[in-house]
């Protein structure tokens, strides 16, 4: 799967399911400041994460994902 | 050092019978039944298929996807009825309430919705799967956070939860509070969204609900002979509760004085009120003492009035108990006959019905009272309002837990 791939599919889910503007949802979009998803939310959406792409992530892998693209690349890398 | 008086000066509520106030009060004194047929899920195989739901309100809508996710349909009623009561007492600004203004709110159940579908996720799909956000949206203070959030409360916050007396609790400490300096106000009342698939199969059990399934608008009946158990409802009524010279500093409009609370516990049965009402004839006269007046004073009885054959009886031979002769003249109506049950949200509602109804000079019917009972013989406004002026009204509530709370309202 090609990485824009991975980005629309990540931008469906953060639209569709956590109810965020699909204008906001860009690769440079910060997860906590431009998209509100605080610490519980972050959990919701490596849940959806898991169930989307079929993969398990650790929470280690979290540490350095702030962004939609750092995460559009975790994804990308497990695939 | 006398108390502080304590006065409405904000209302706001969403239930079965309308999403304001004014729509809600309109339907009160007209008689309307808000109870239907559930249409939130579907009710095949429960023995009740019919309950007071609150329509025309959709979460997502009016609070956006992102936001409405974070909360059980108790927290979204909530924030709804706490929007409006604050606008109502002029205090509708951007800014935050701040560290003078606590939260007091009641509710029976809490976030149940929520819990029963994380319970379900977890049974389905497993442990690693159940909702992050289920113990936020769960837990019975969601709502009185949630609500403290959005409008920056930074005072004492409490949430009470004794059953269907828990927002006439709330509305009782809430007056303690300003009453002995506390805080100049707070935003008190109750939220309760119950009408979820397990909760009327648990009520069903033990036979507490009305199962007149055919007839969803005329089975709720309280004080009639044909009563066969009470109707849930869902909904939420907010109060904005000031000292007298808060409100009259700020040239806010005074609805009616919080005059007296009385707060007692039957400690003899977990669903079934003592004998003759004990615990609740102890609560009536706790609050009129509280009120500094007589029961003679009392012009009109928000009866807690839940349809069922127990509770009915029970409450009416409290009122002769506490009322002696002036029992039969003194006017009585269940607004629960329209509303349904709103179990912790029910308390707030009813202090709301009896302080417009000081206001507008009016009661409410019970509605659907048309066979008498020799045990339930006194005058409870049966189907039509009533135009009455009313100086001091009074609004029982009673809960499993053997909980009695009976406020005391009054013109001035």
């Amino acid at each position: 799967m090609e990485t824009n791939e991975v980005f629309e599919k990540v931008k469906n889910l953060f639209v569709e399911e956590l109810g965020i503007d699909a204008d906001k949802v860009t690769m440079e979009a910060k997860l906590e400041e431009d998209l509100e998803i605080d610490s519980l939310g972050i959990v919701e959406v490596v849940m959806a994460f898991e169930d989307e792409f079929n993969i398990e992530i650790d929470d280690e892998e979290l540490t350095d994902v702030g962004t939609v693209g750092q995460a559009v690349n975790l994804l990308h890398s497990k695939l | 050092m006398s108390k502080r008086r304590v006065v409405v000066t904000g209302l706001g509520s969403i239930n079965p019978l309308g999403n304001n106030v004014q729509d809600t009060w309109d339907n009160l004194v007209n008689g309307v039944s808000g109870i239907d047929q559930i249409t939130s899920f579907d009710t095949t195989n429960l023995p009740v298929t019919f309950a007071g739901e609150v329509k025309n309100f959709d979460a997502n809508e009016y609070m956006g996807k992102q936001h409405a996710r974070k909360l059980d349909r108790s927290g979204h009623l909530s924030i709804h009825a706490t929007e409006e009561a604050l606008k109502d007492a002029g205090l509708d600004s951007e800014e935050r309430l701040g560290p003078n203004v606590g939260i007091v709110f009641g509710t029976g159940i809490g976030g149940i919705g929520a819990t029963e579908n994380a319970v379900r996720t977890y049974d389905e799909k497993g442990p690693t799967r159940v909702n992050p956000l289920a113990i936020t949206q769960l837990m019975p203070n969601s709502s009185t956070g949630q609500v403290a959030i959005k409008f920056g409360i930074e005072g004492p916050s409490l949430t009470i939860t004794t059953a269907c007396a828990a927002s006439a609790n709330a509305v009782g400490e809430a007056k303690n509070l300003i009453e002995n300096g506390i805080v100049d106000m707070v935003v008190t009342g109750g939220t309760e969204s119950g009408t979820t698939p397990m909760t009327i199969a648990a009520f069903a059990q033990i036979r507490a609900l009305s199962t007149k399934n055919d007839s969803p608008k005329e089975a709720c009946k309280p004080f009639d002979k044909d009563r066969d158990g009470f109707v849930m409802g869902e909904g939420s009524t907010v109060l904005i509760l000031e000292s007298e010279e808060s409100a009259k500093n700020r040239g806010a409009e005074i609805y009616a004085y919080v005059s007296g609370y009385g707060a007692t516990t039957d400690a003899y049965h977990i669903t079934a009120p003592a004998e003759g009402g004990a615990g609740a004839v102890k609560a009536m006269e706790k609050a009129i003492d509280d009120a500094a007046i007589s029961s003679s004073d009392i012009d009109y009885i928000n009866a807690h009035g839940t349809s069922t054959p127990a509770n009915d009886k029970n409450e009416t031979e409290a009122i002769k108990t506490v009322f002696g002769e002036k029992a039969y003249e003194v006017v009585i109506s269940s607004t629960k006959s329209m509303t349904g049950h709103l179990l912790g949200g029910g308390g707030a509602f009813e202090s709301m019905a009896s302080v417009l109804s000081i206001k507008h000079g009016k009661v409410a019917p019970t509605i659907n009272l048309n066979t008498p009972d020799a045990e339930c013989d006194l005058n409870y406004t049966p189907n039509n309002a009533v135009d009455l002026d009313i100086n001091t009204a009074m609004s029982n509530s009673f809960g499993f837990g053997g909980h009695n709370a009976v406020l005391v309202f009054r013109k001035n």
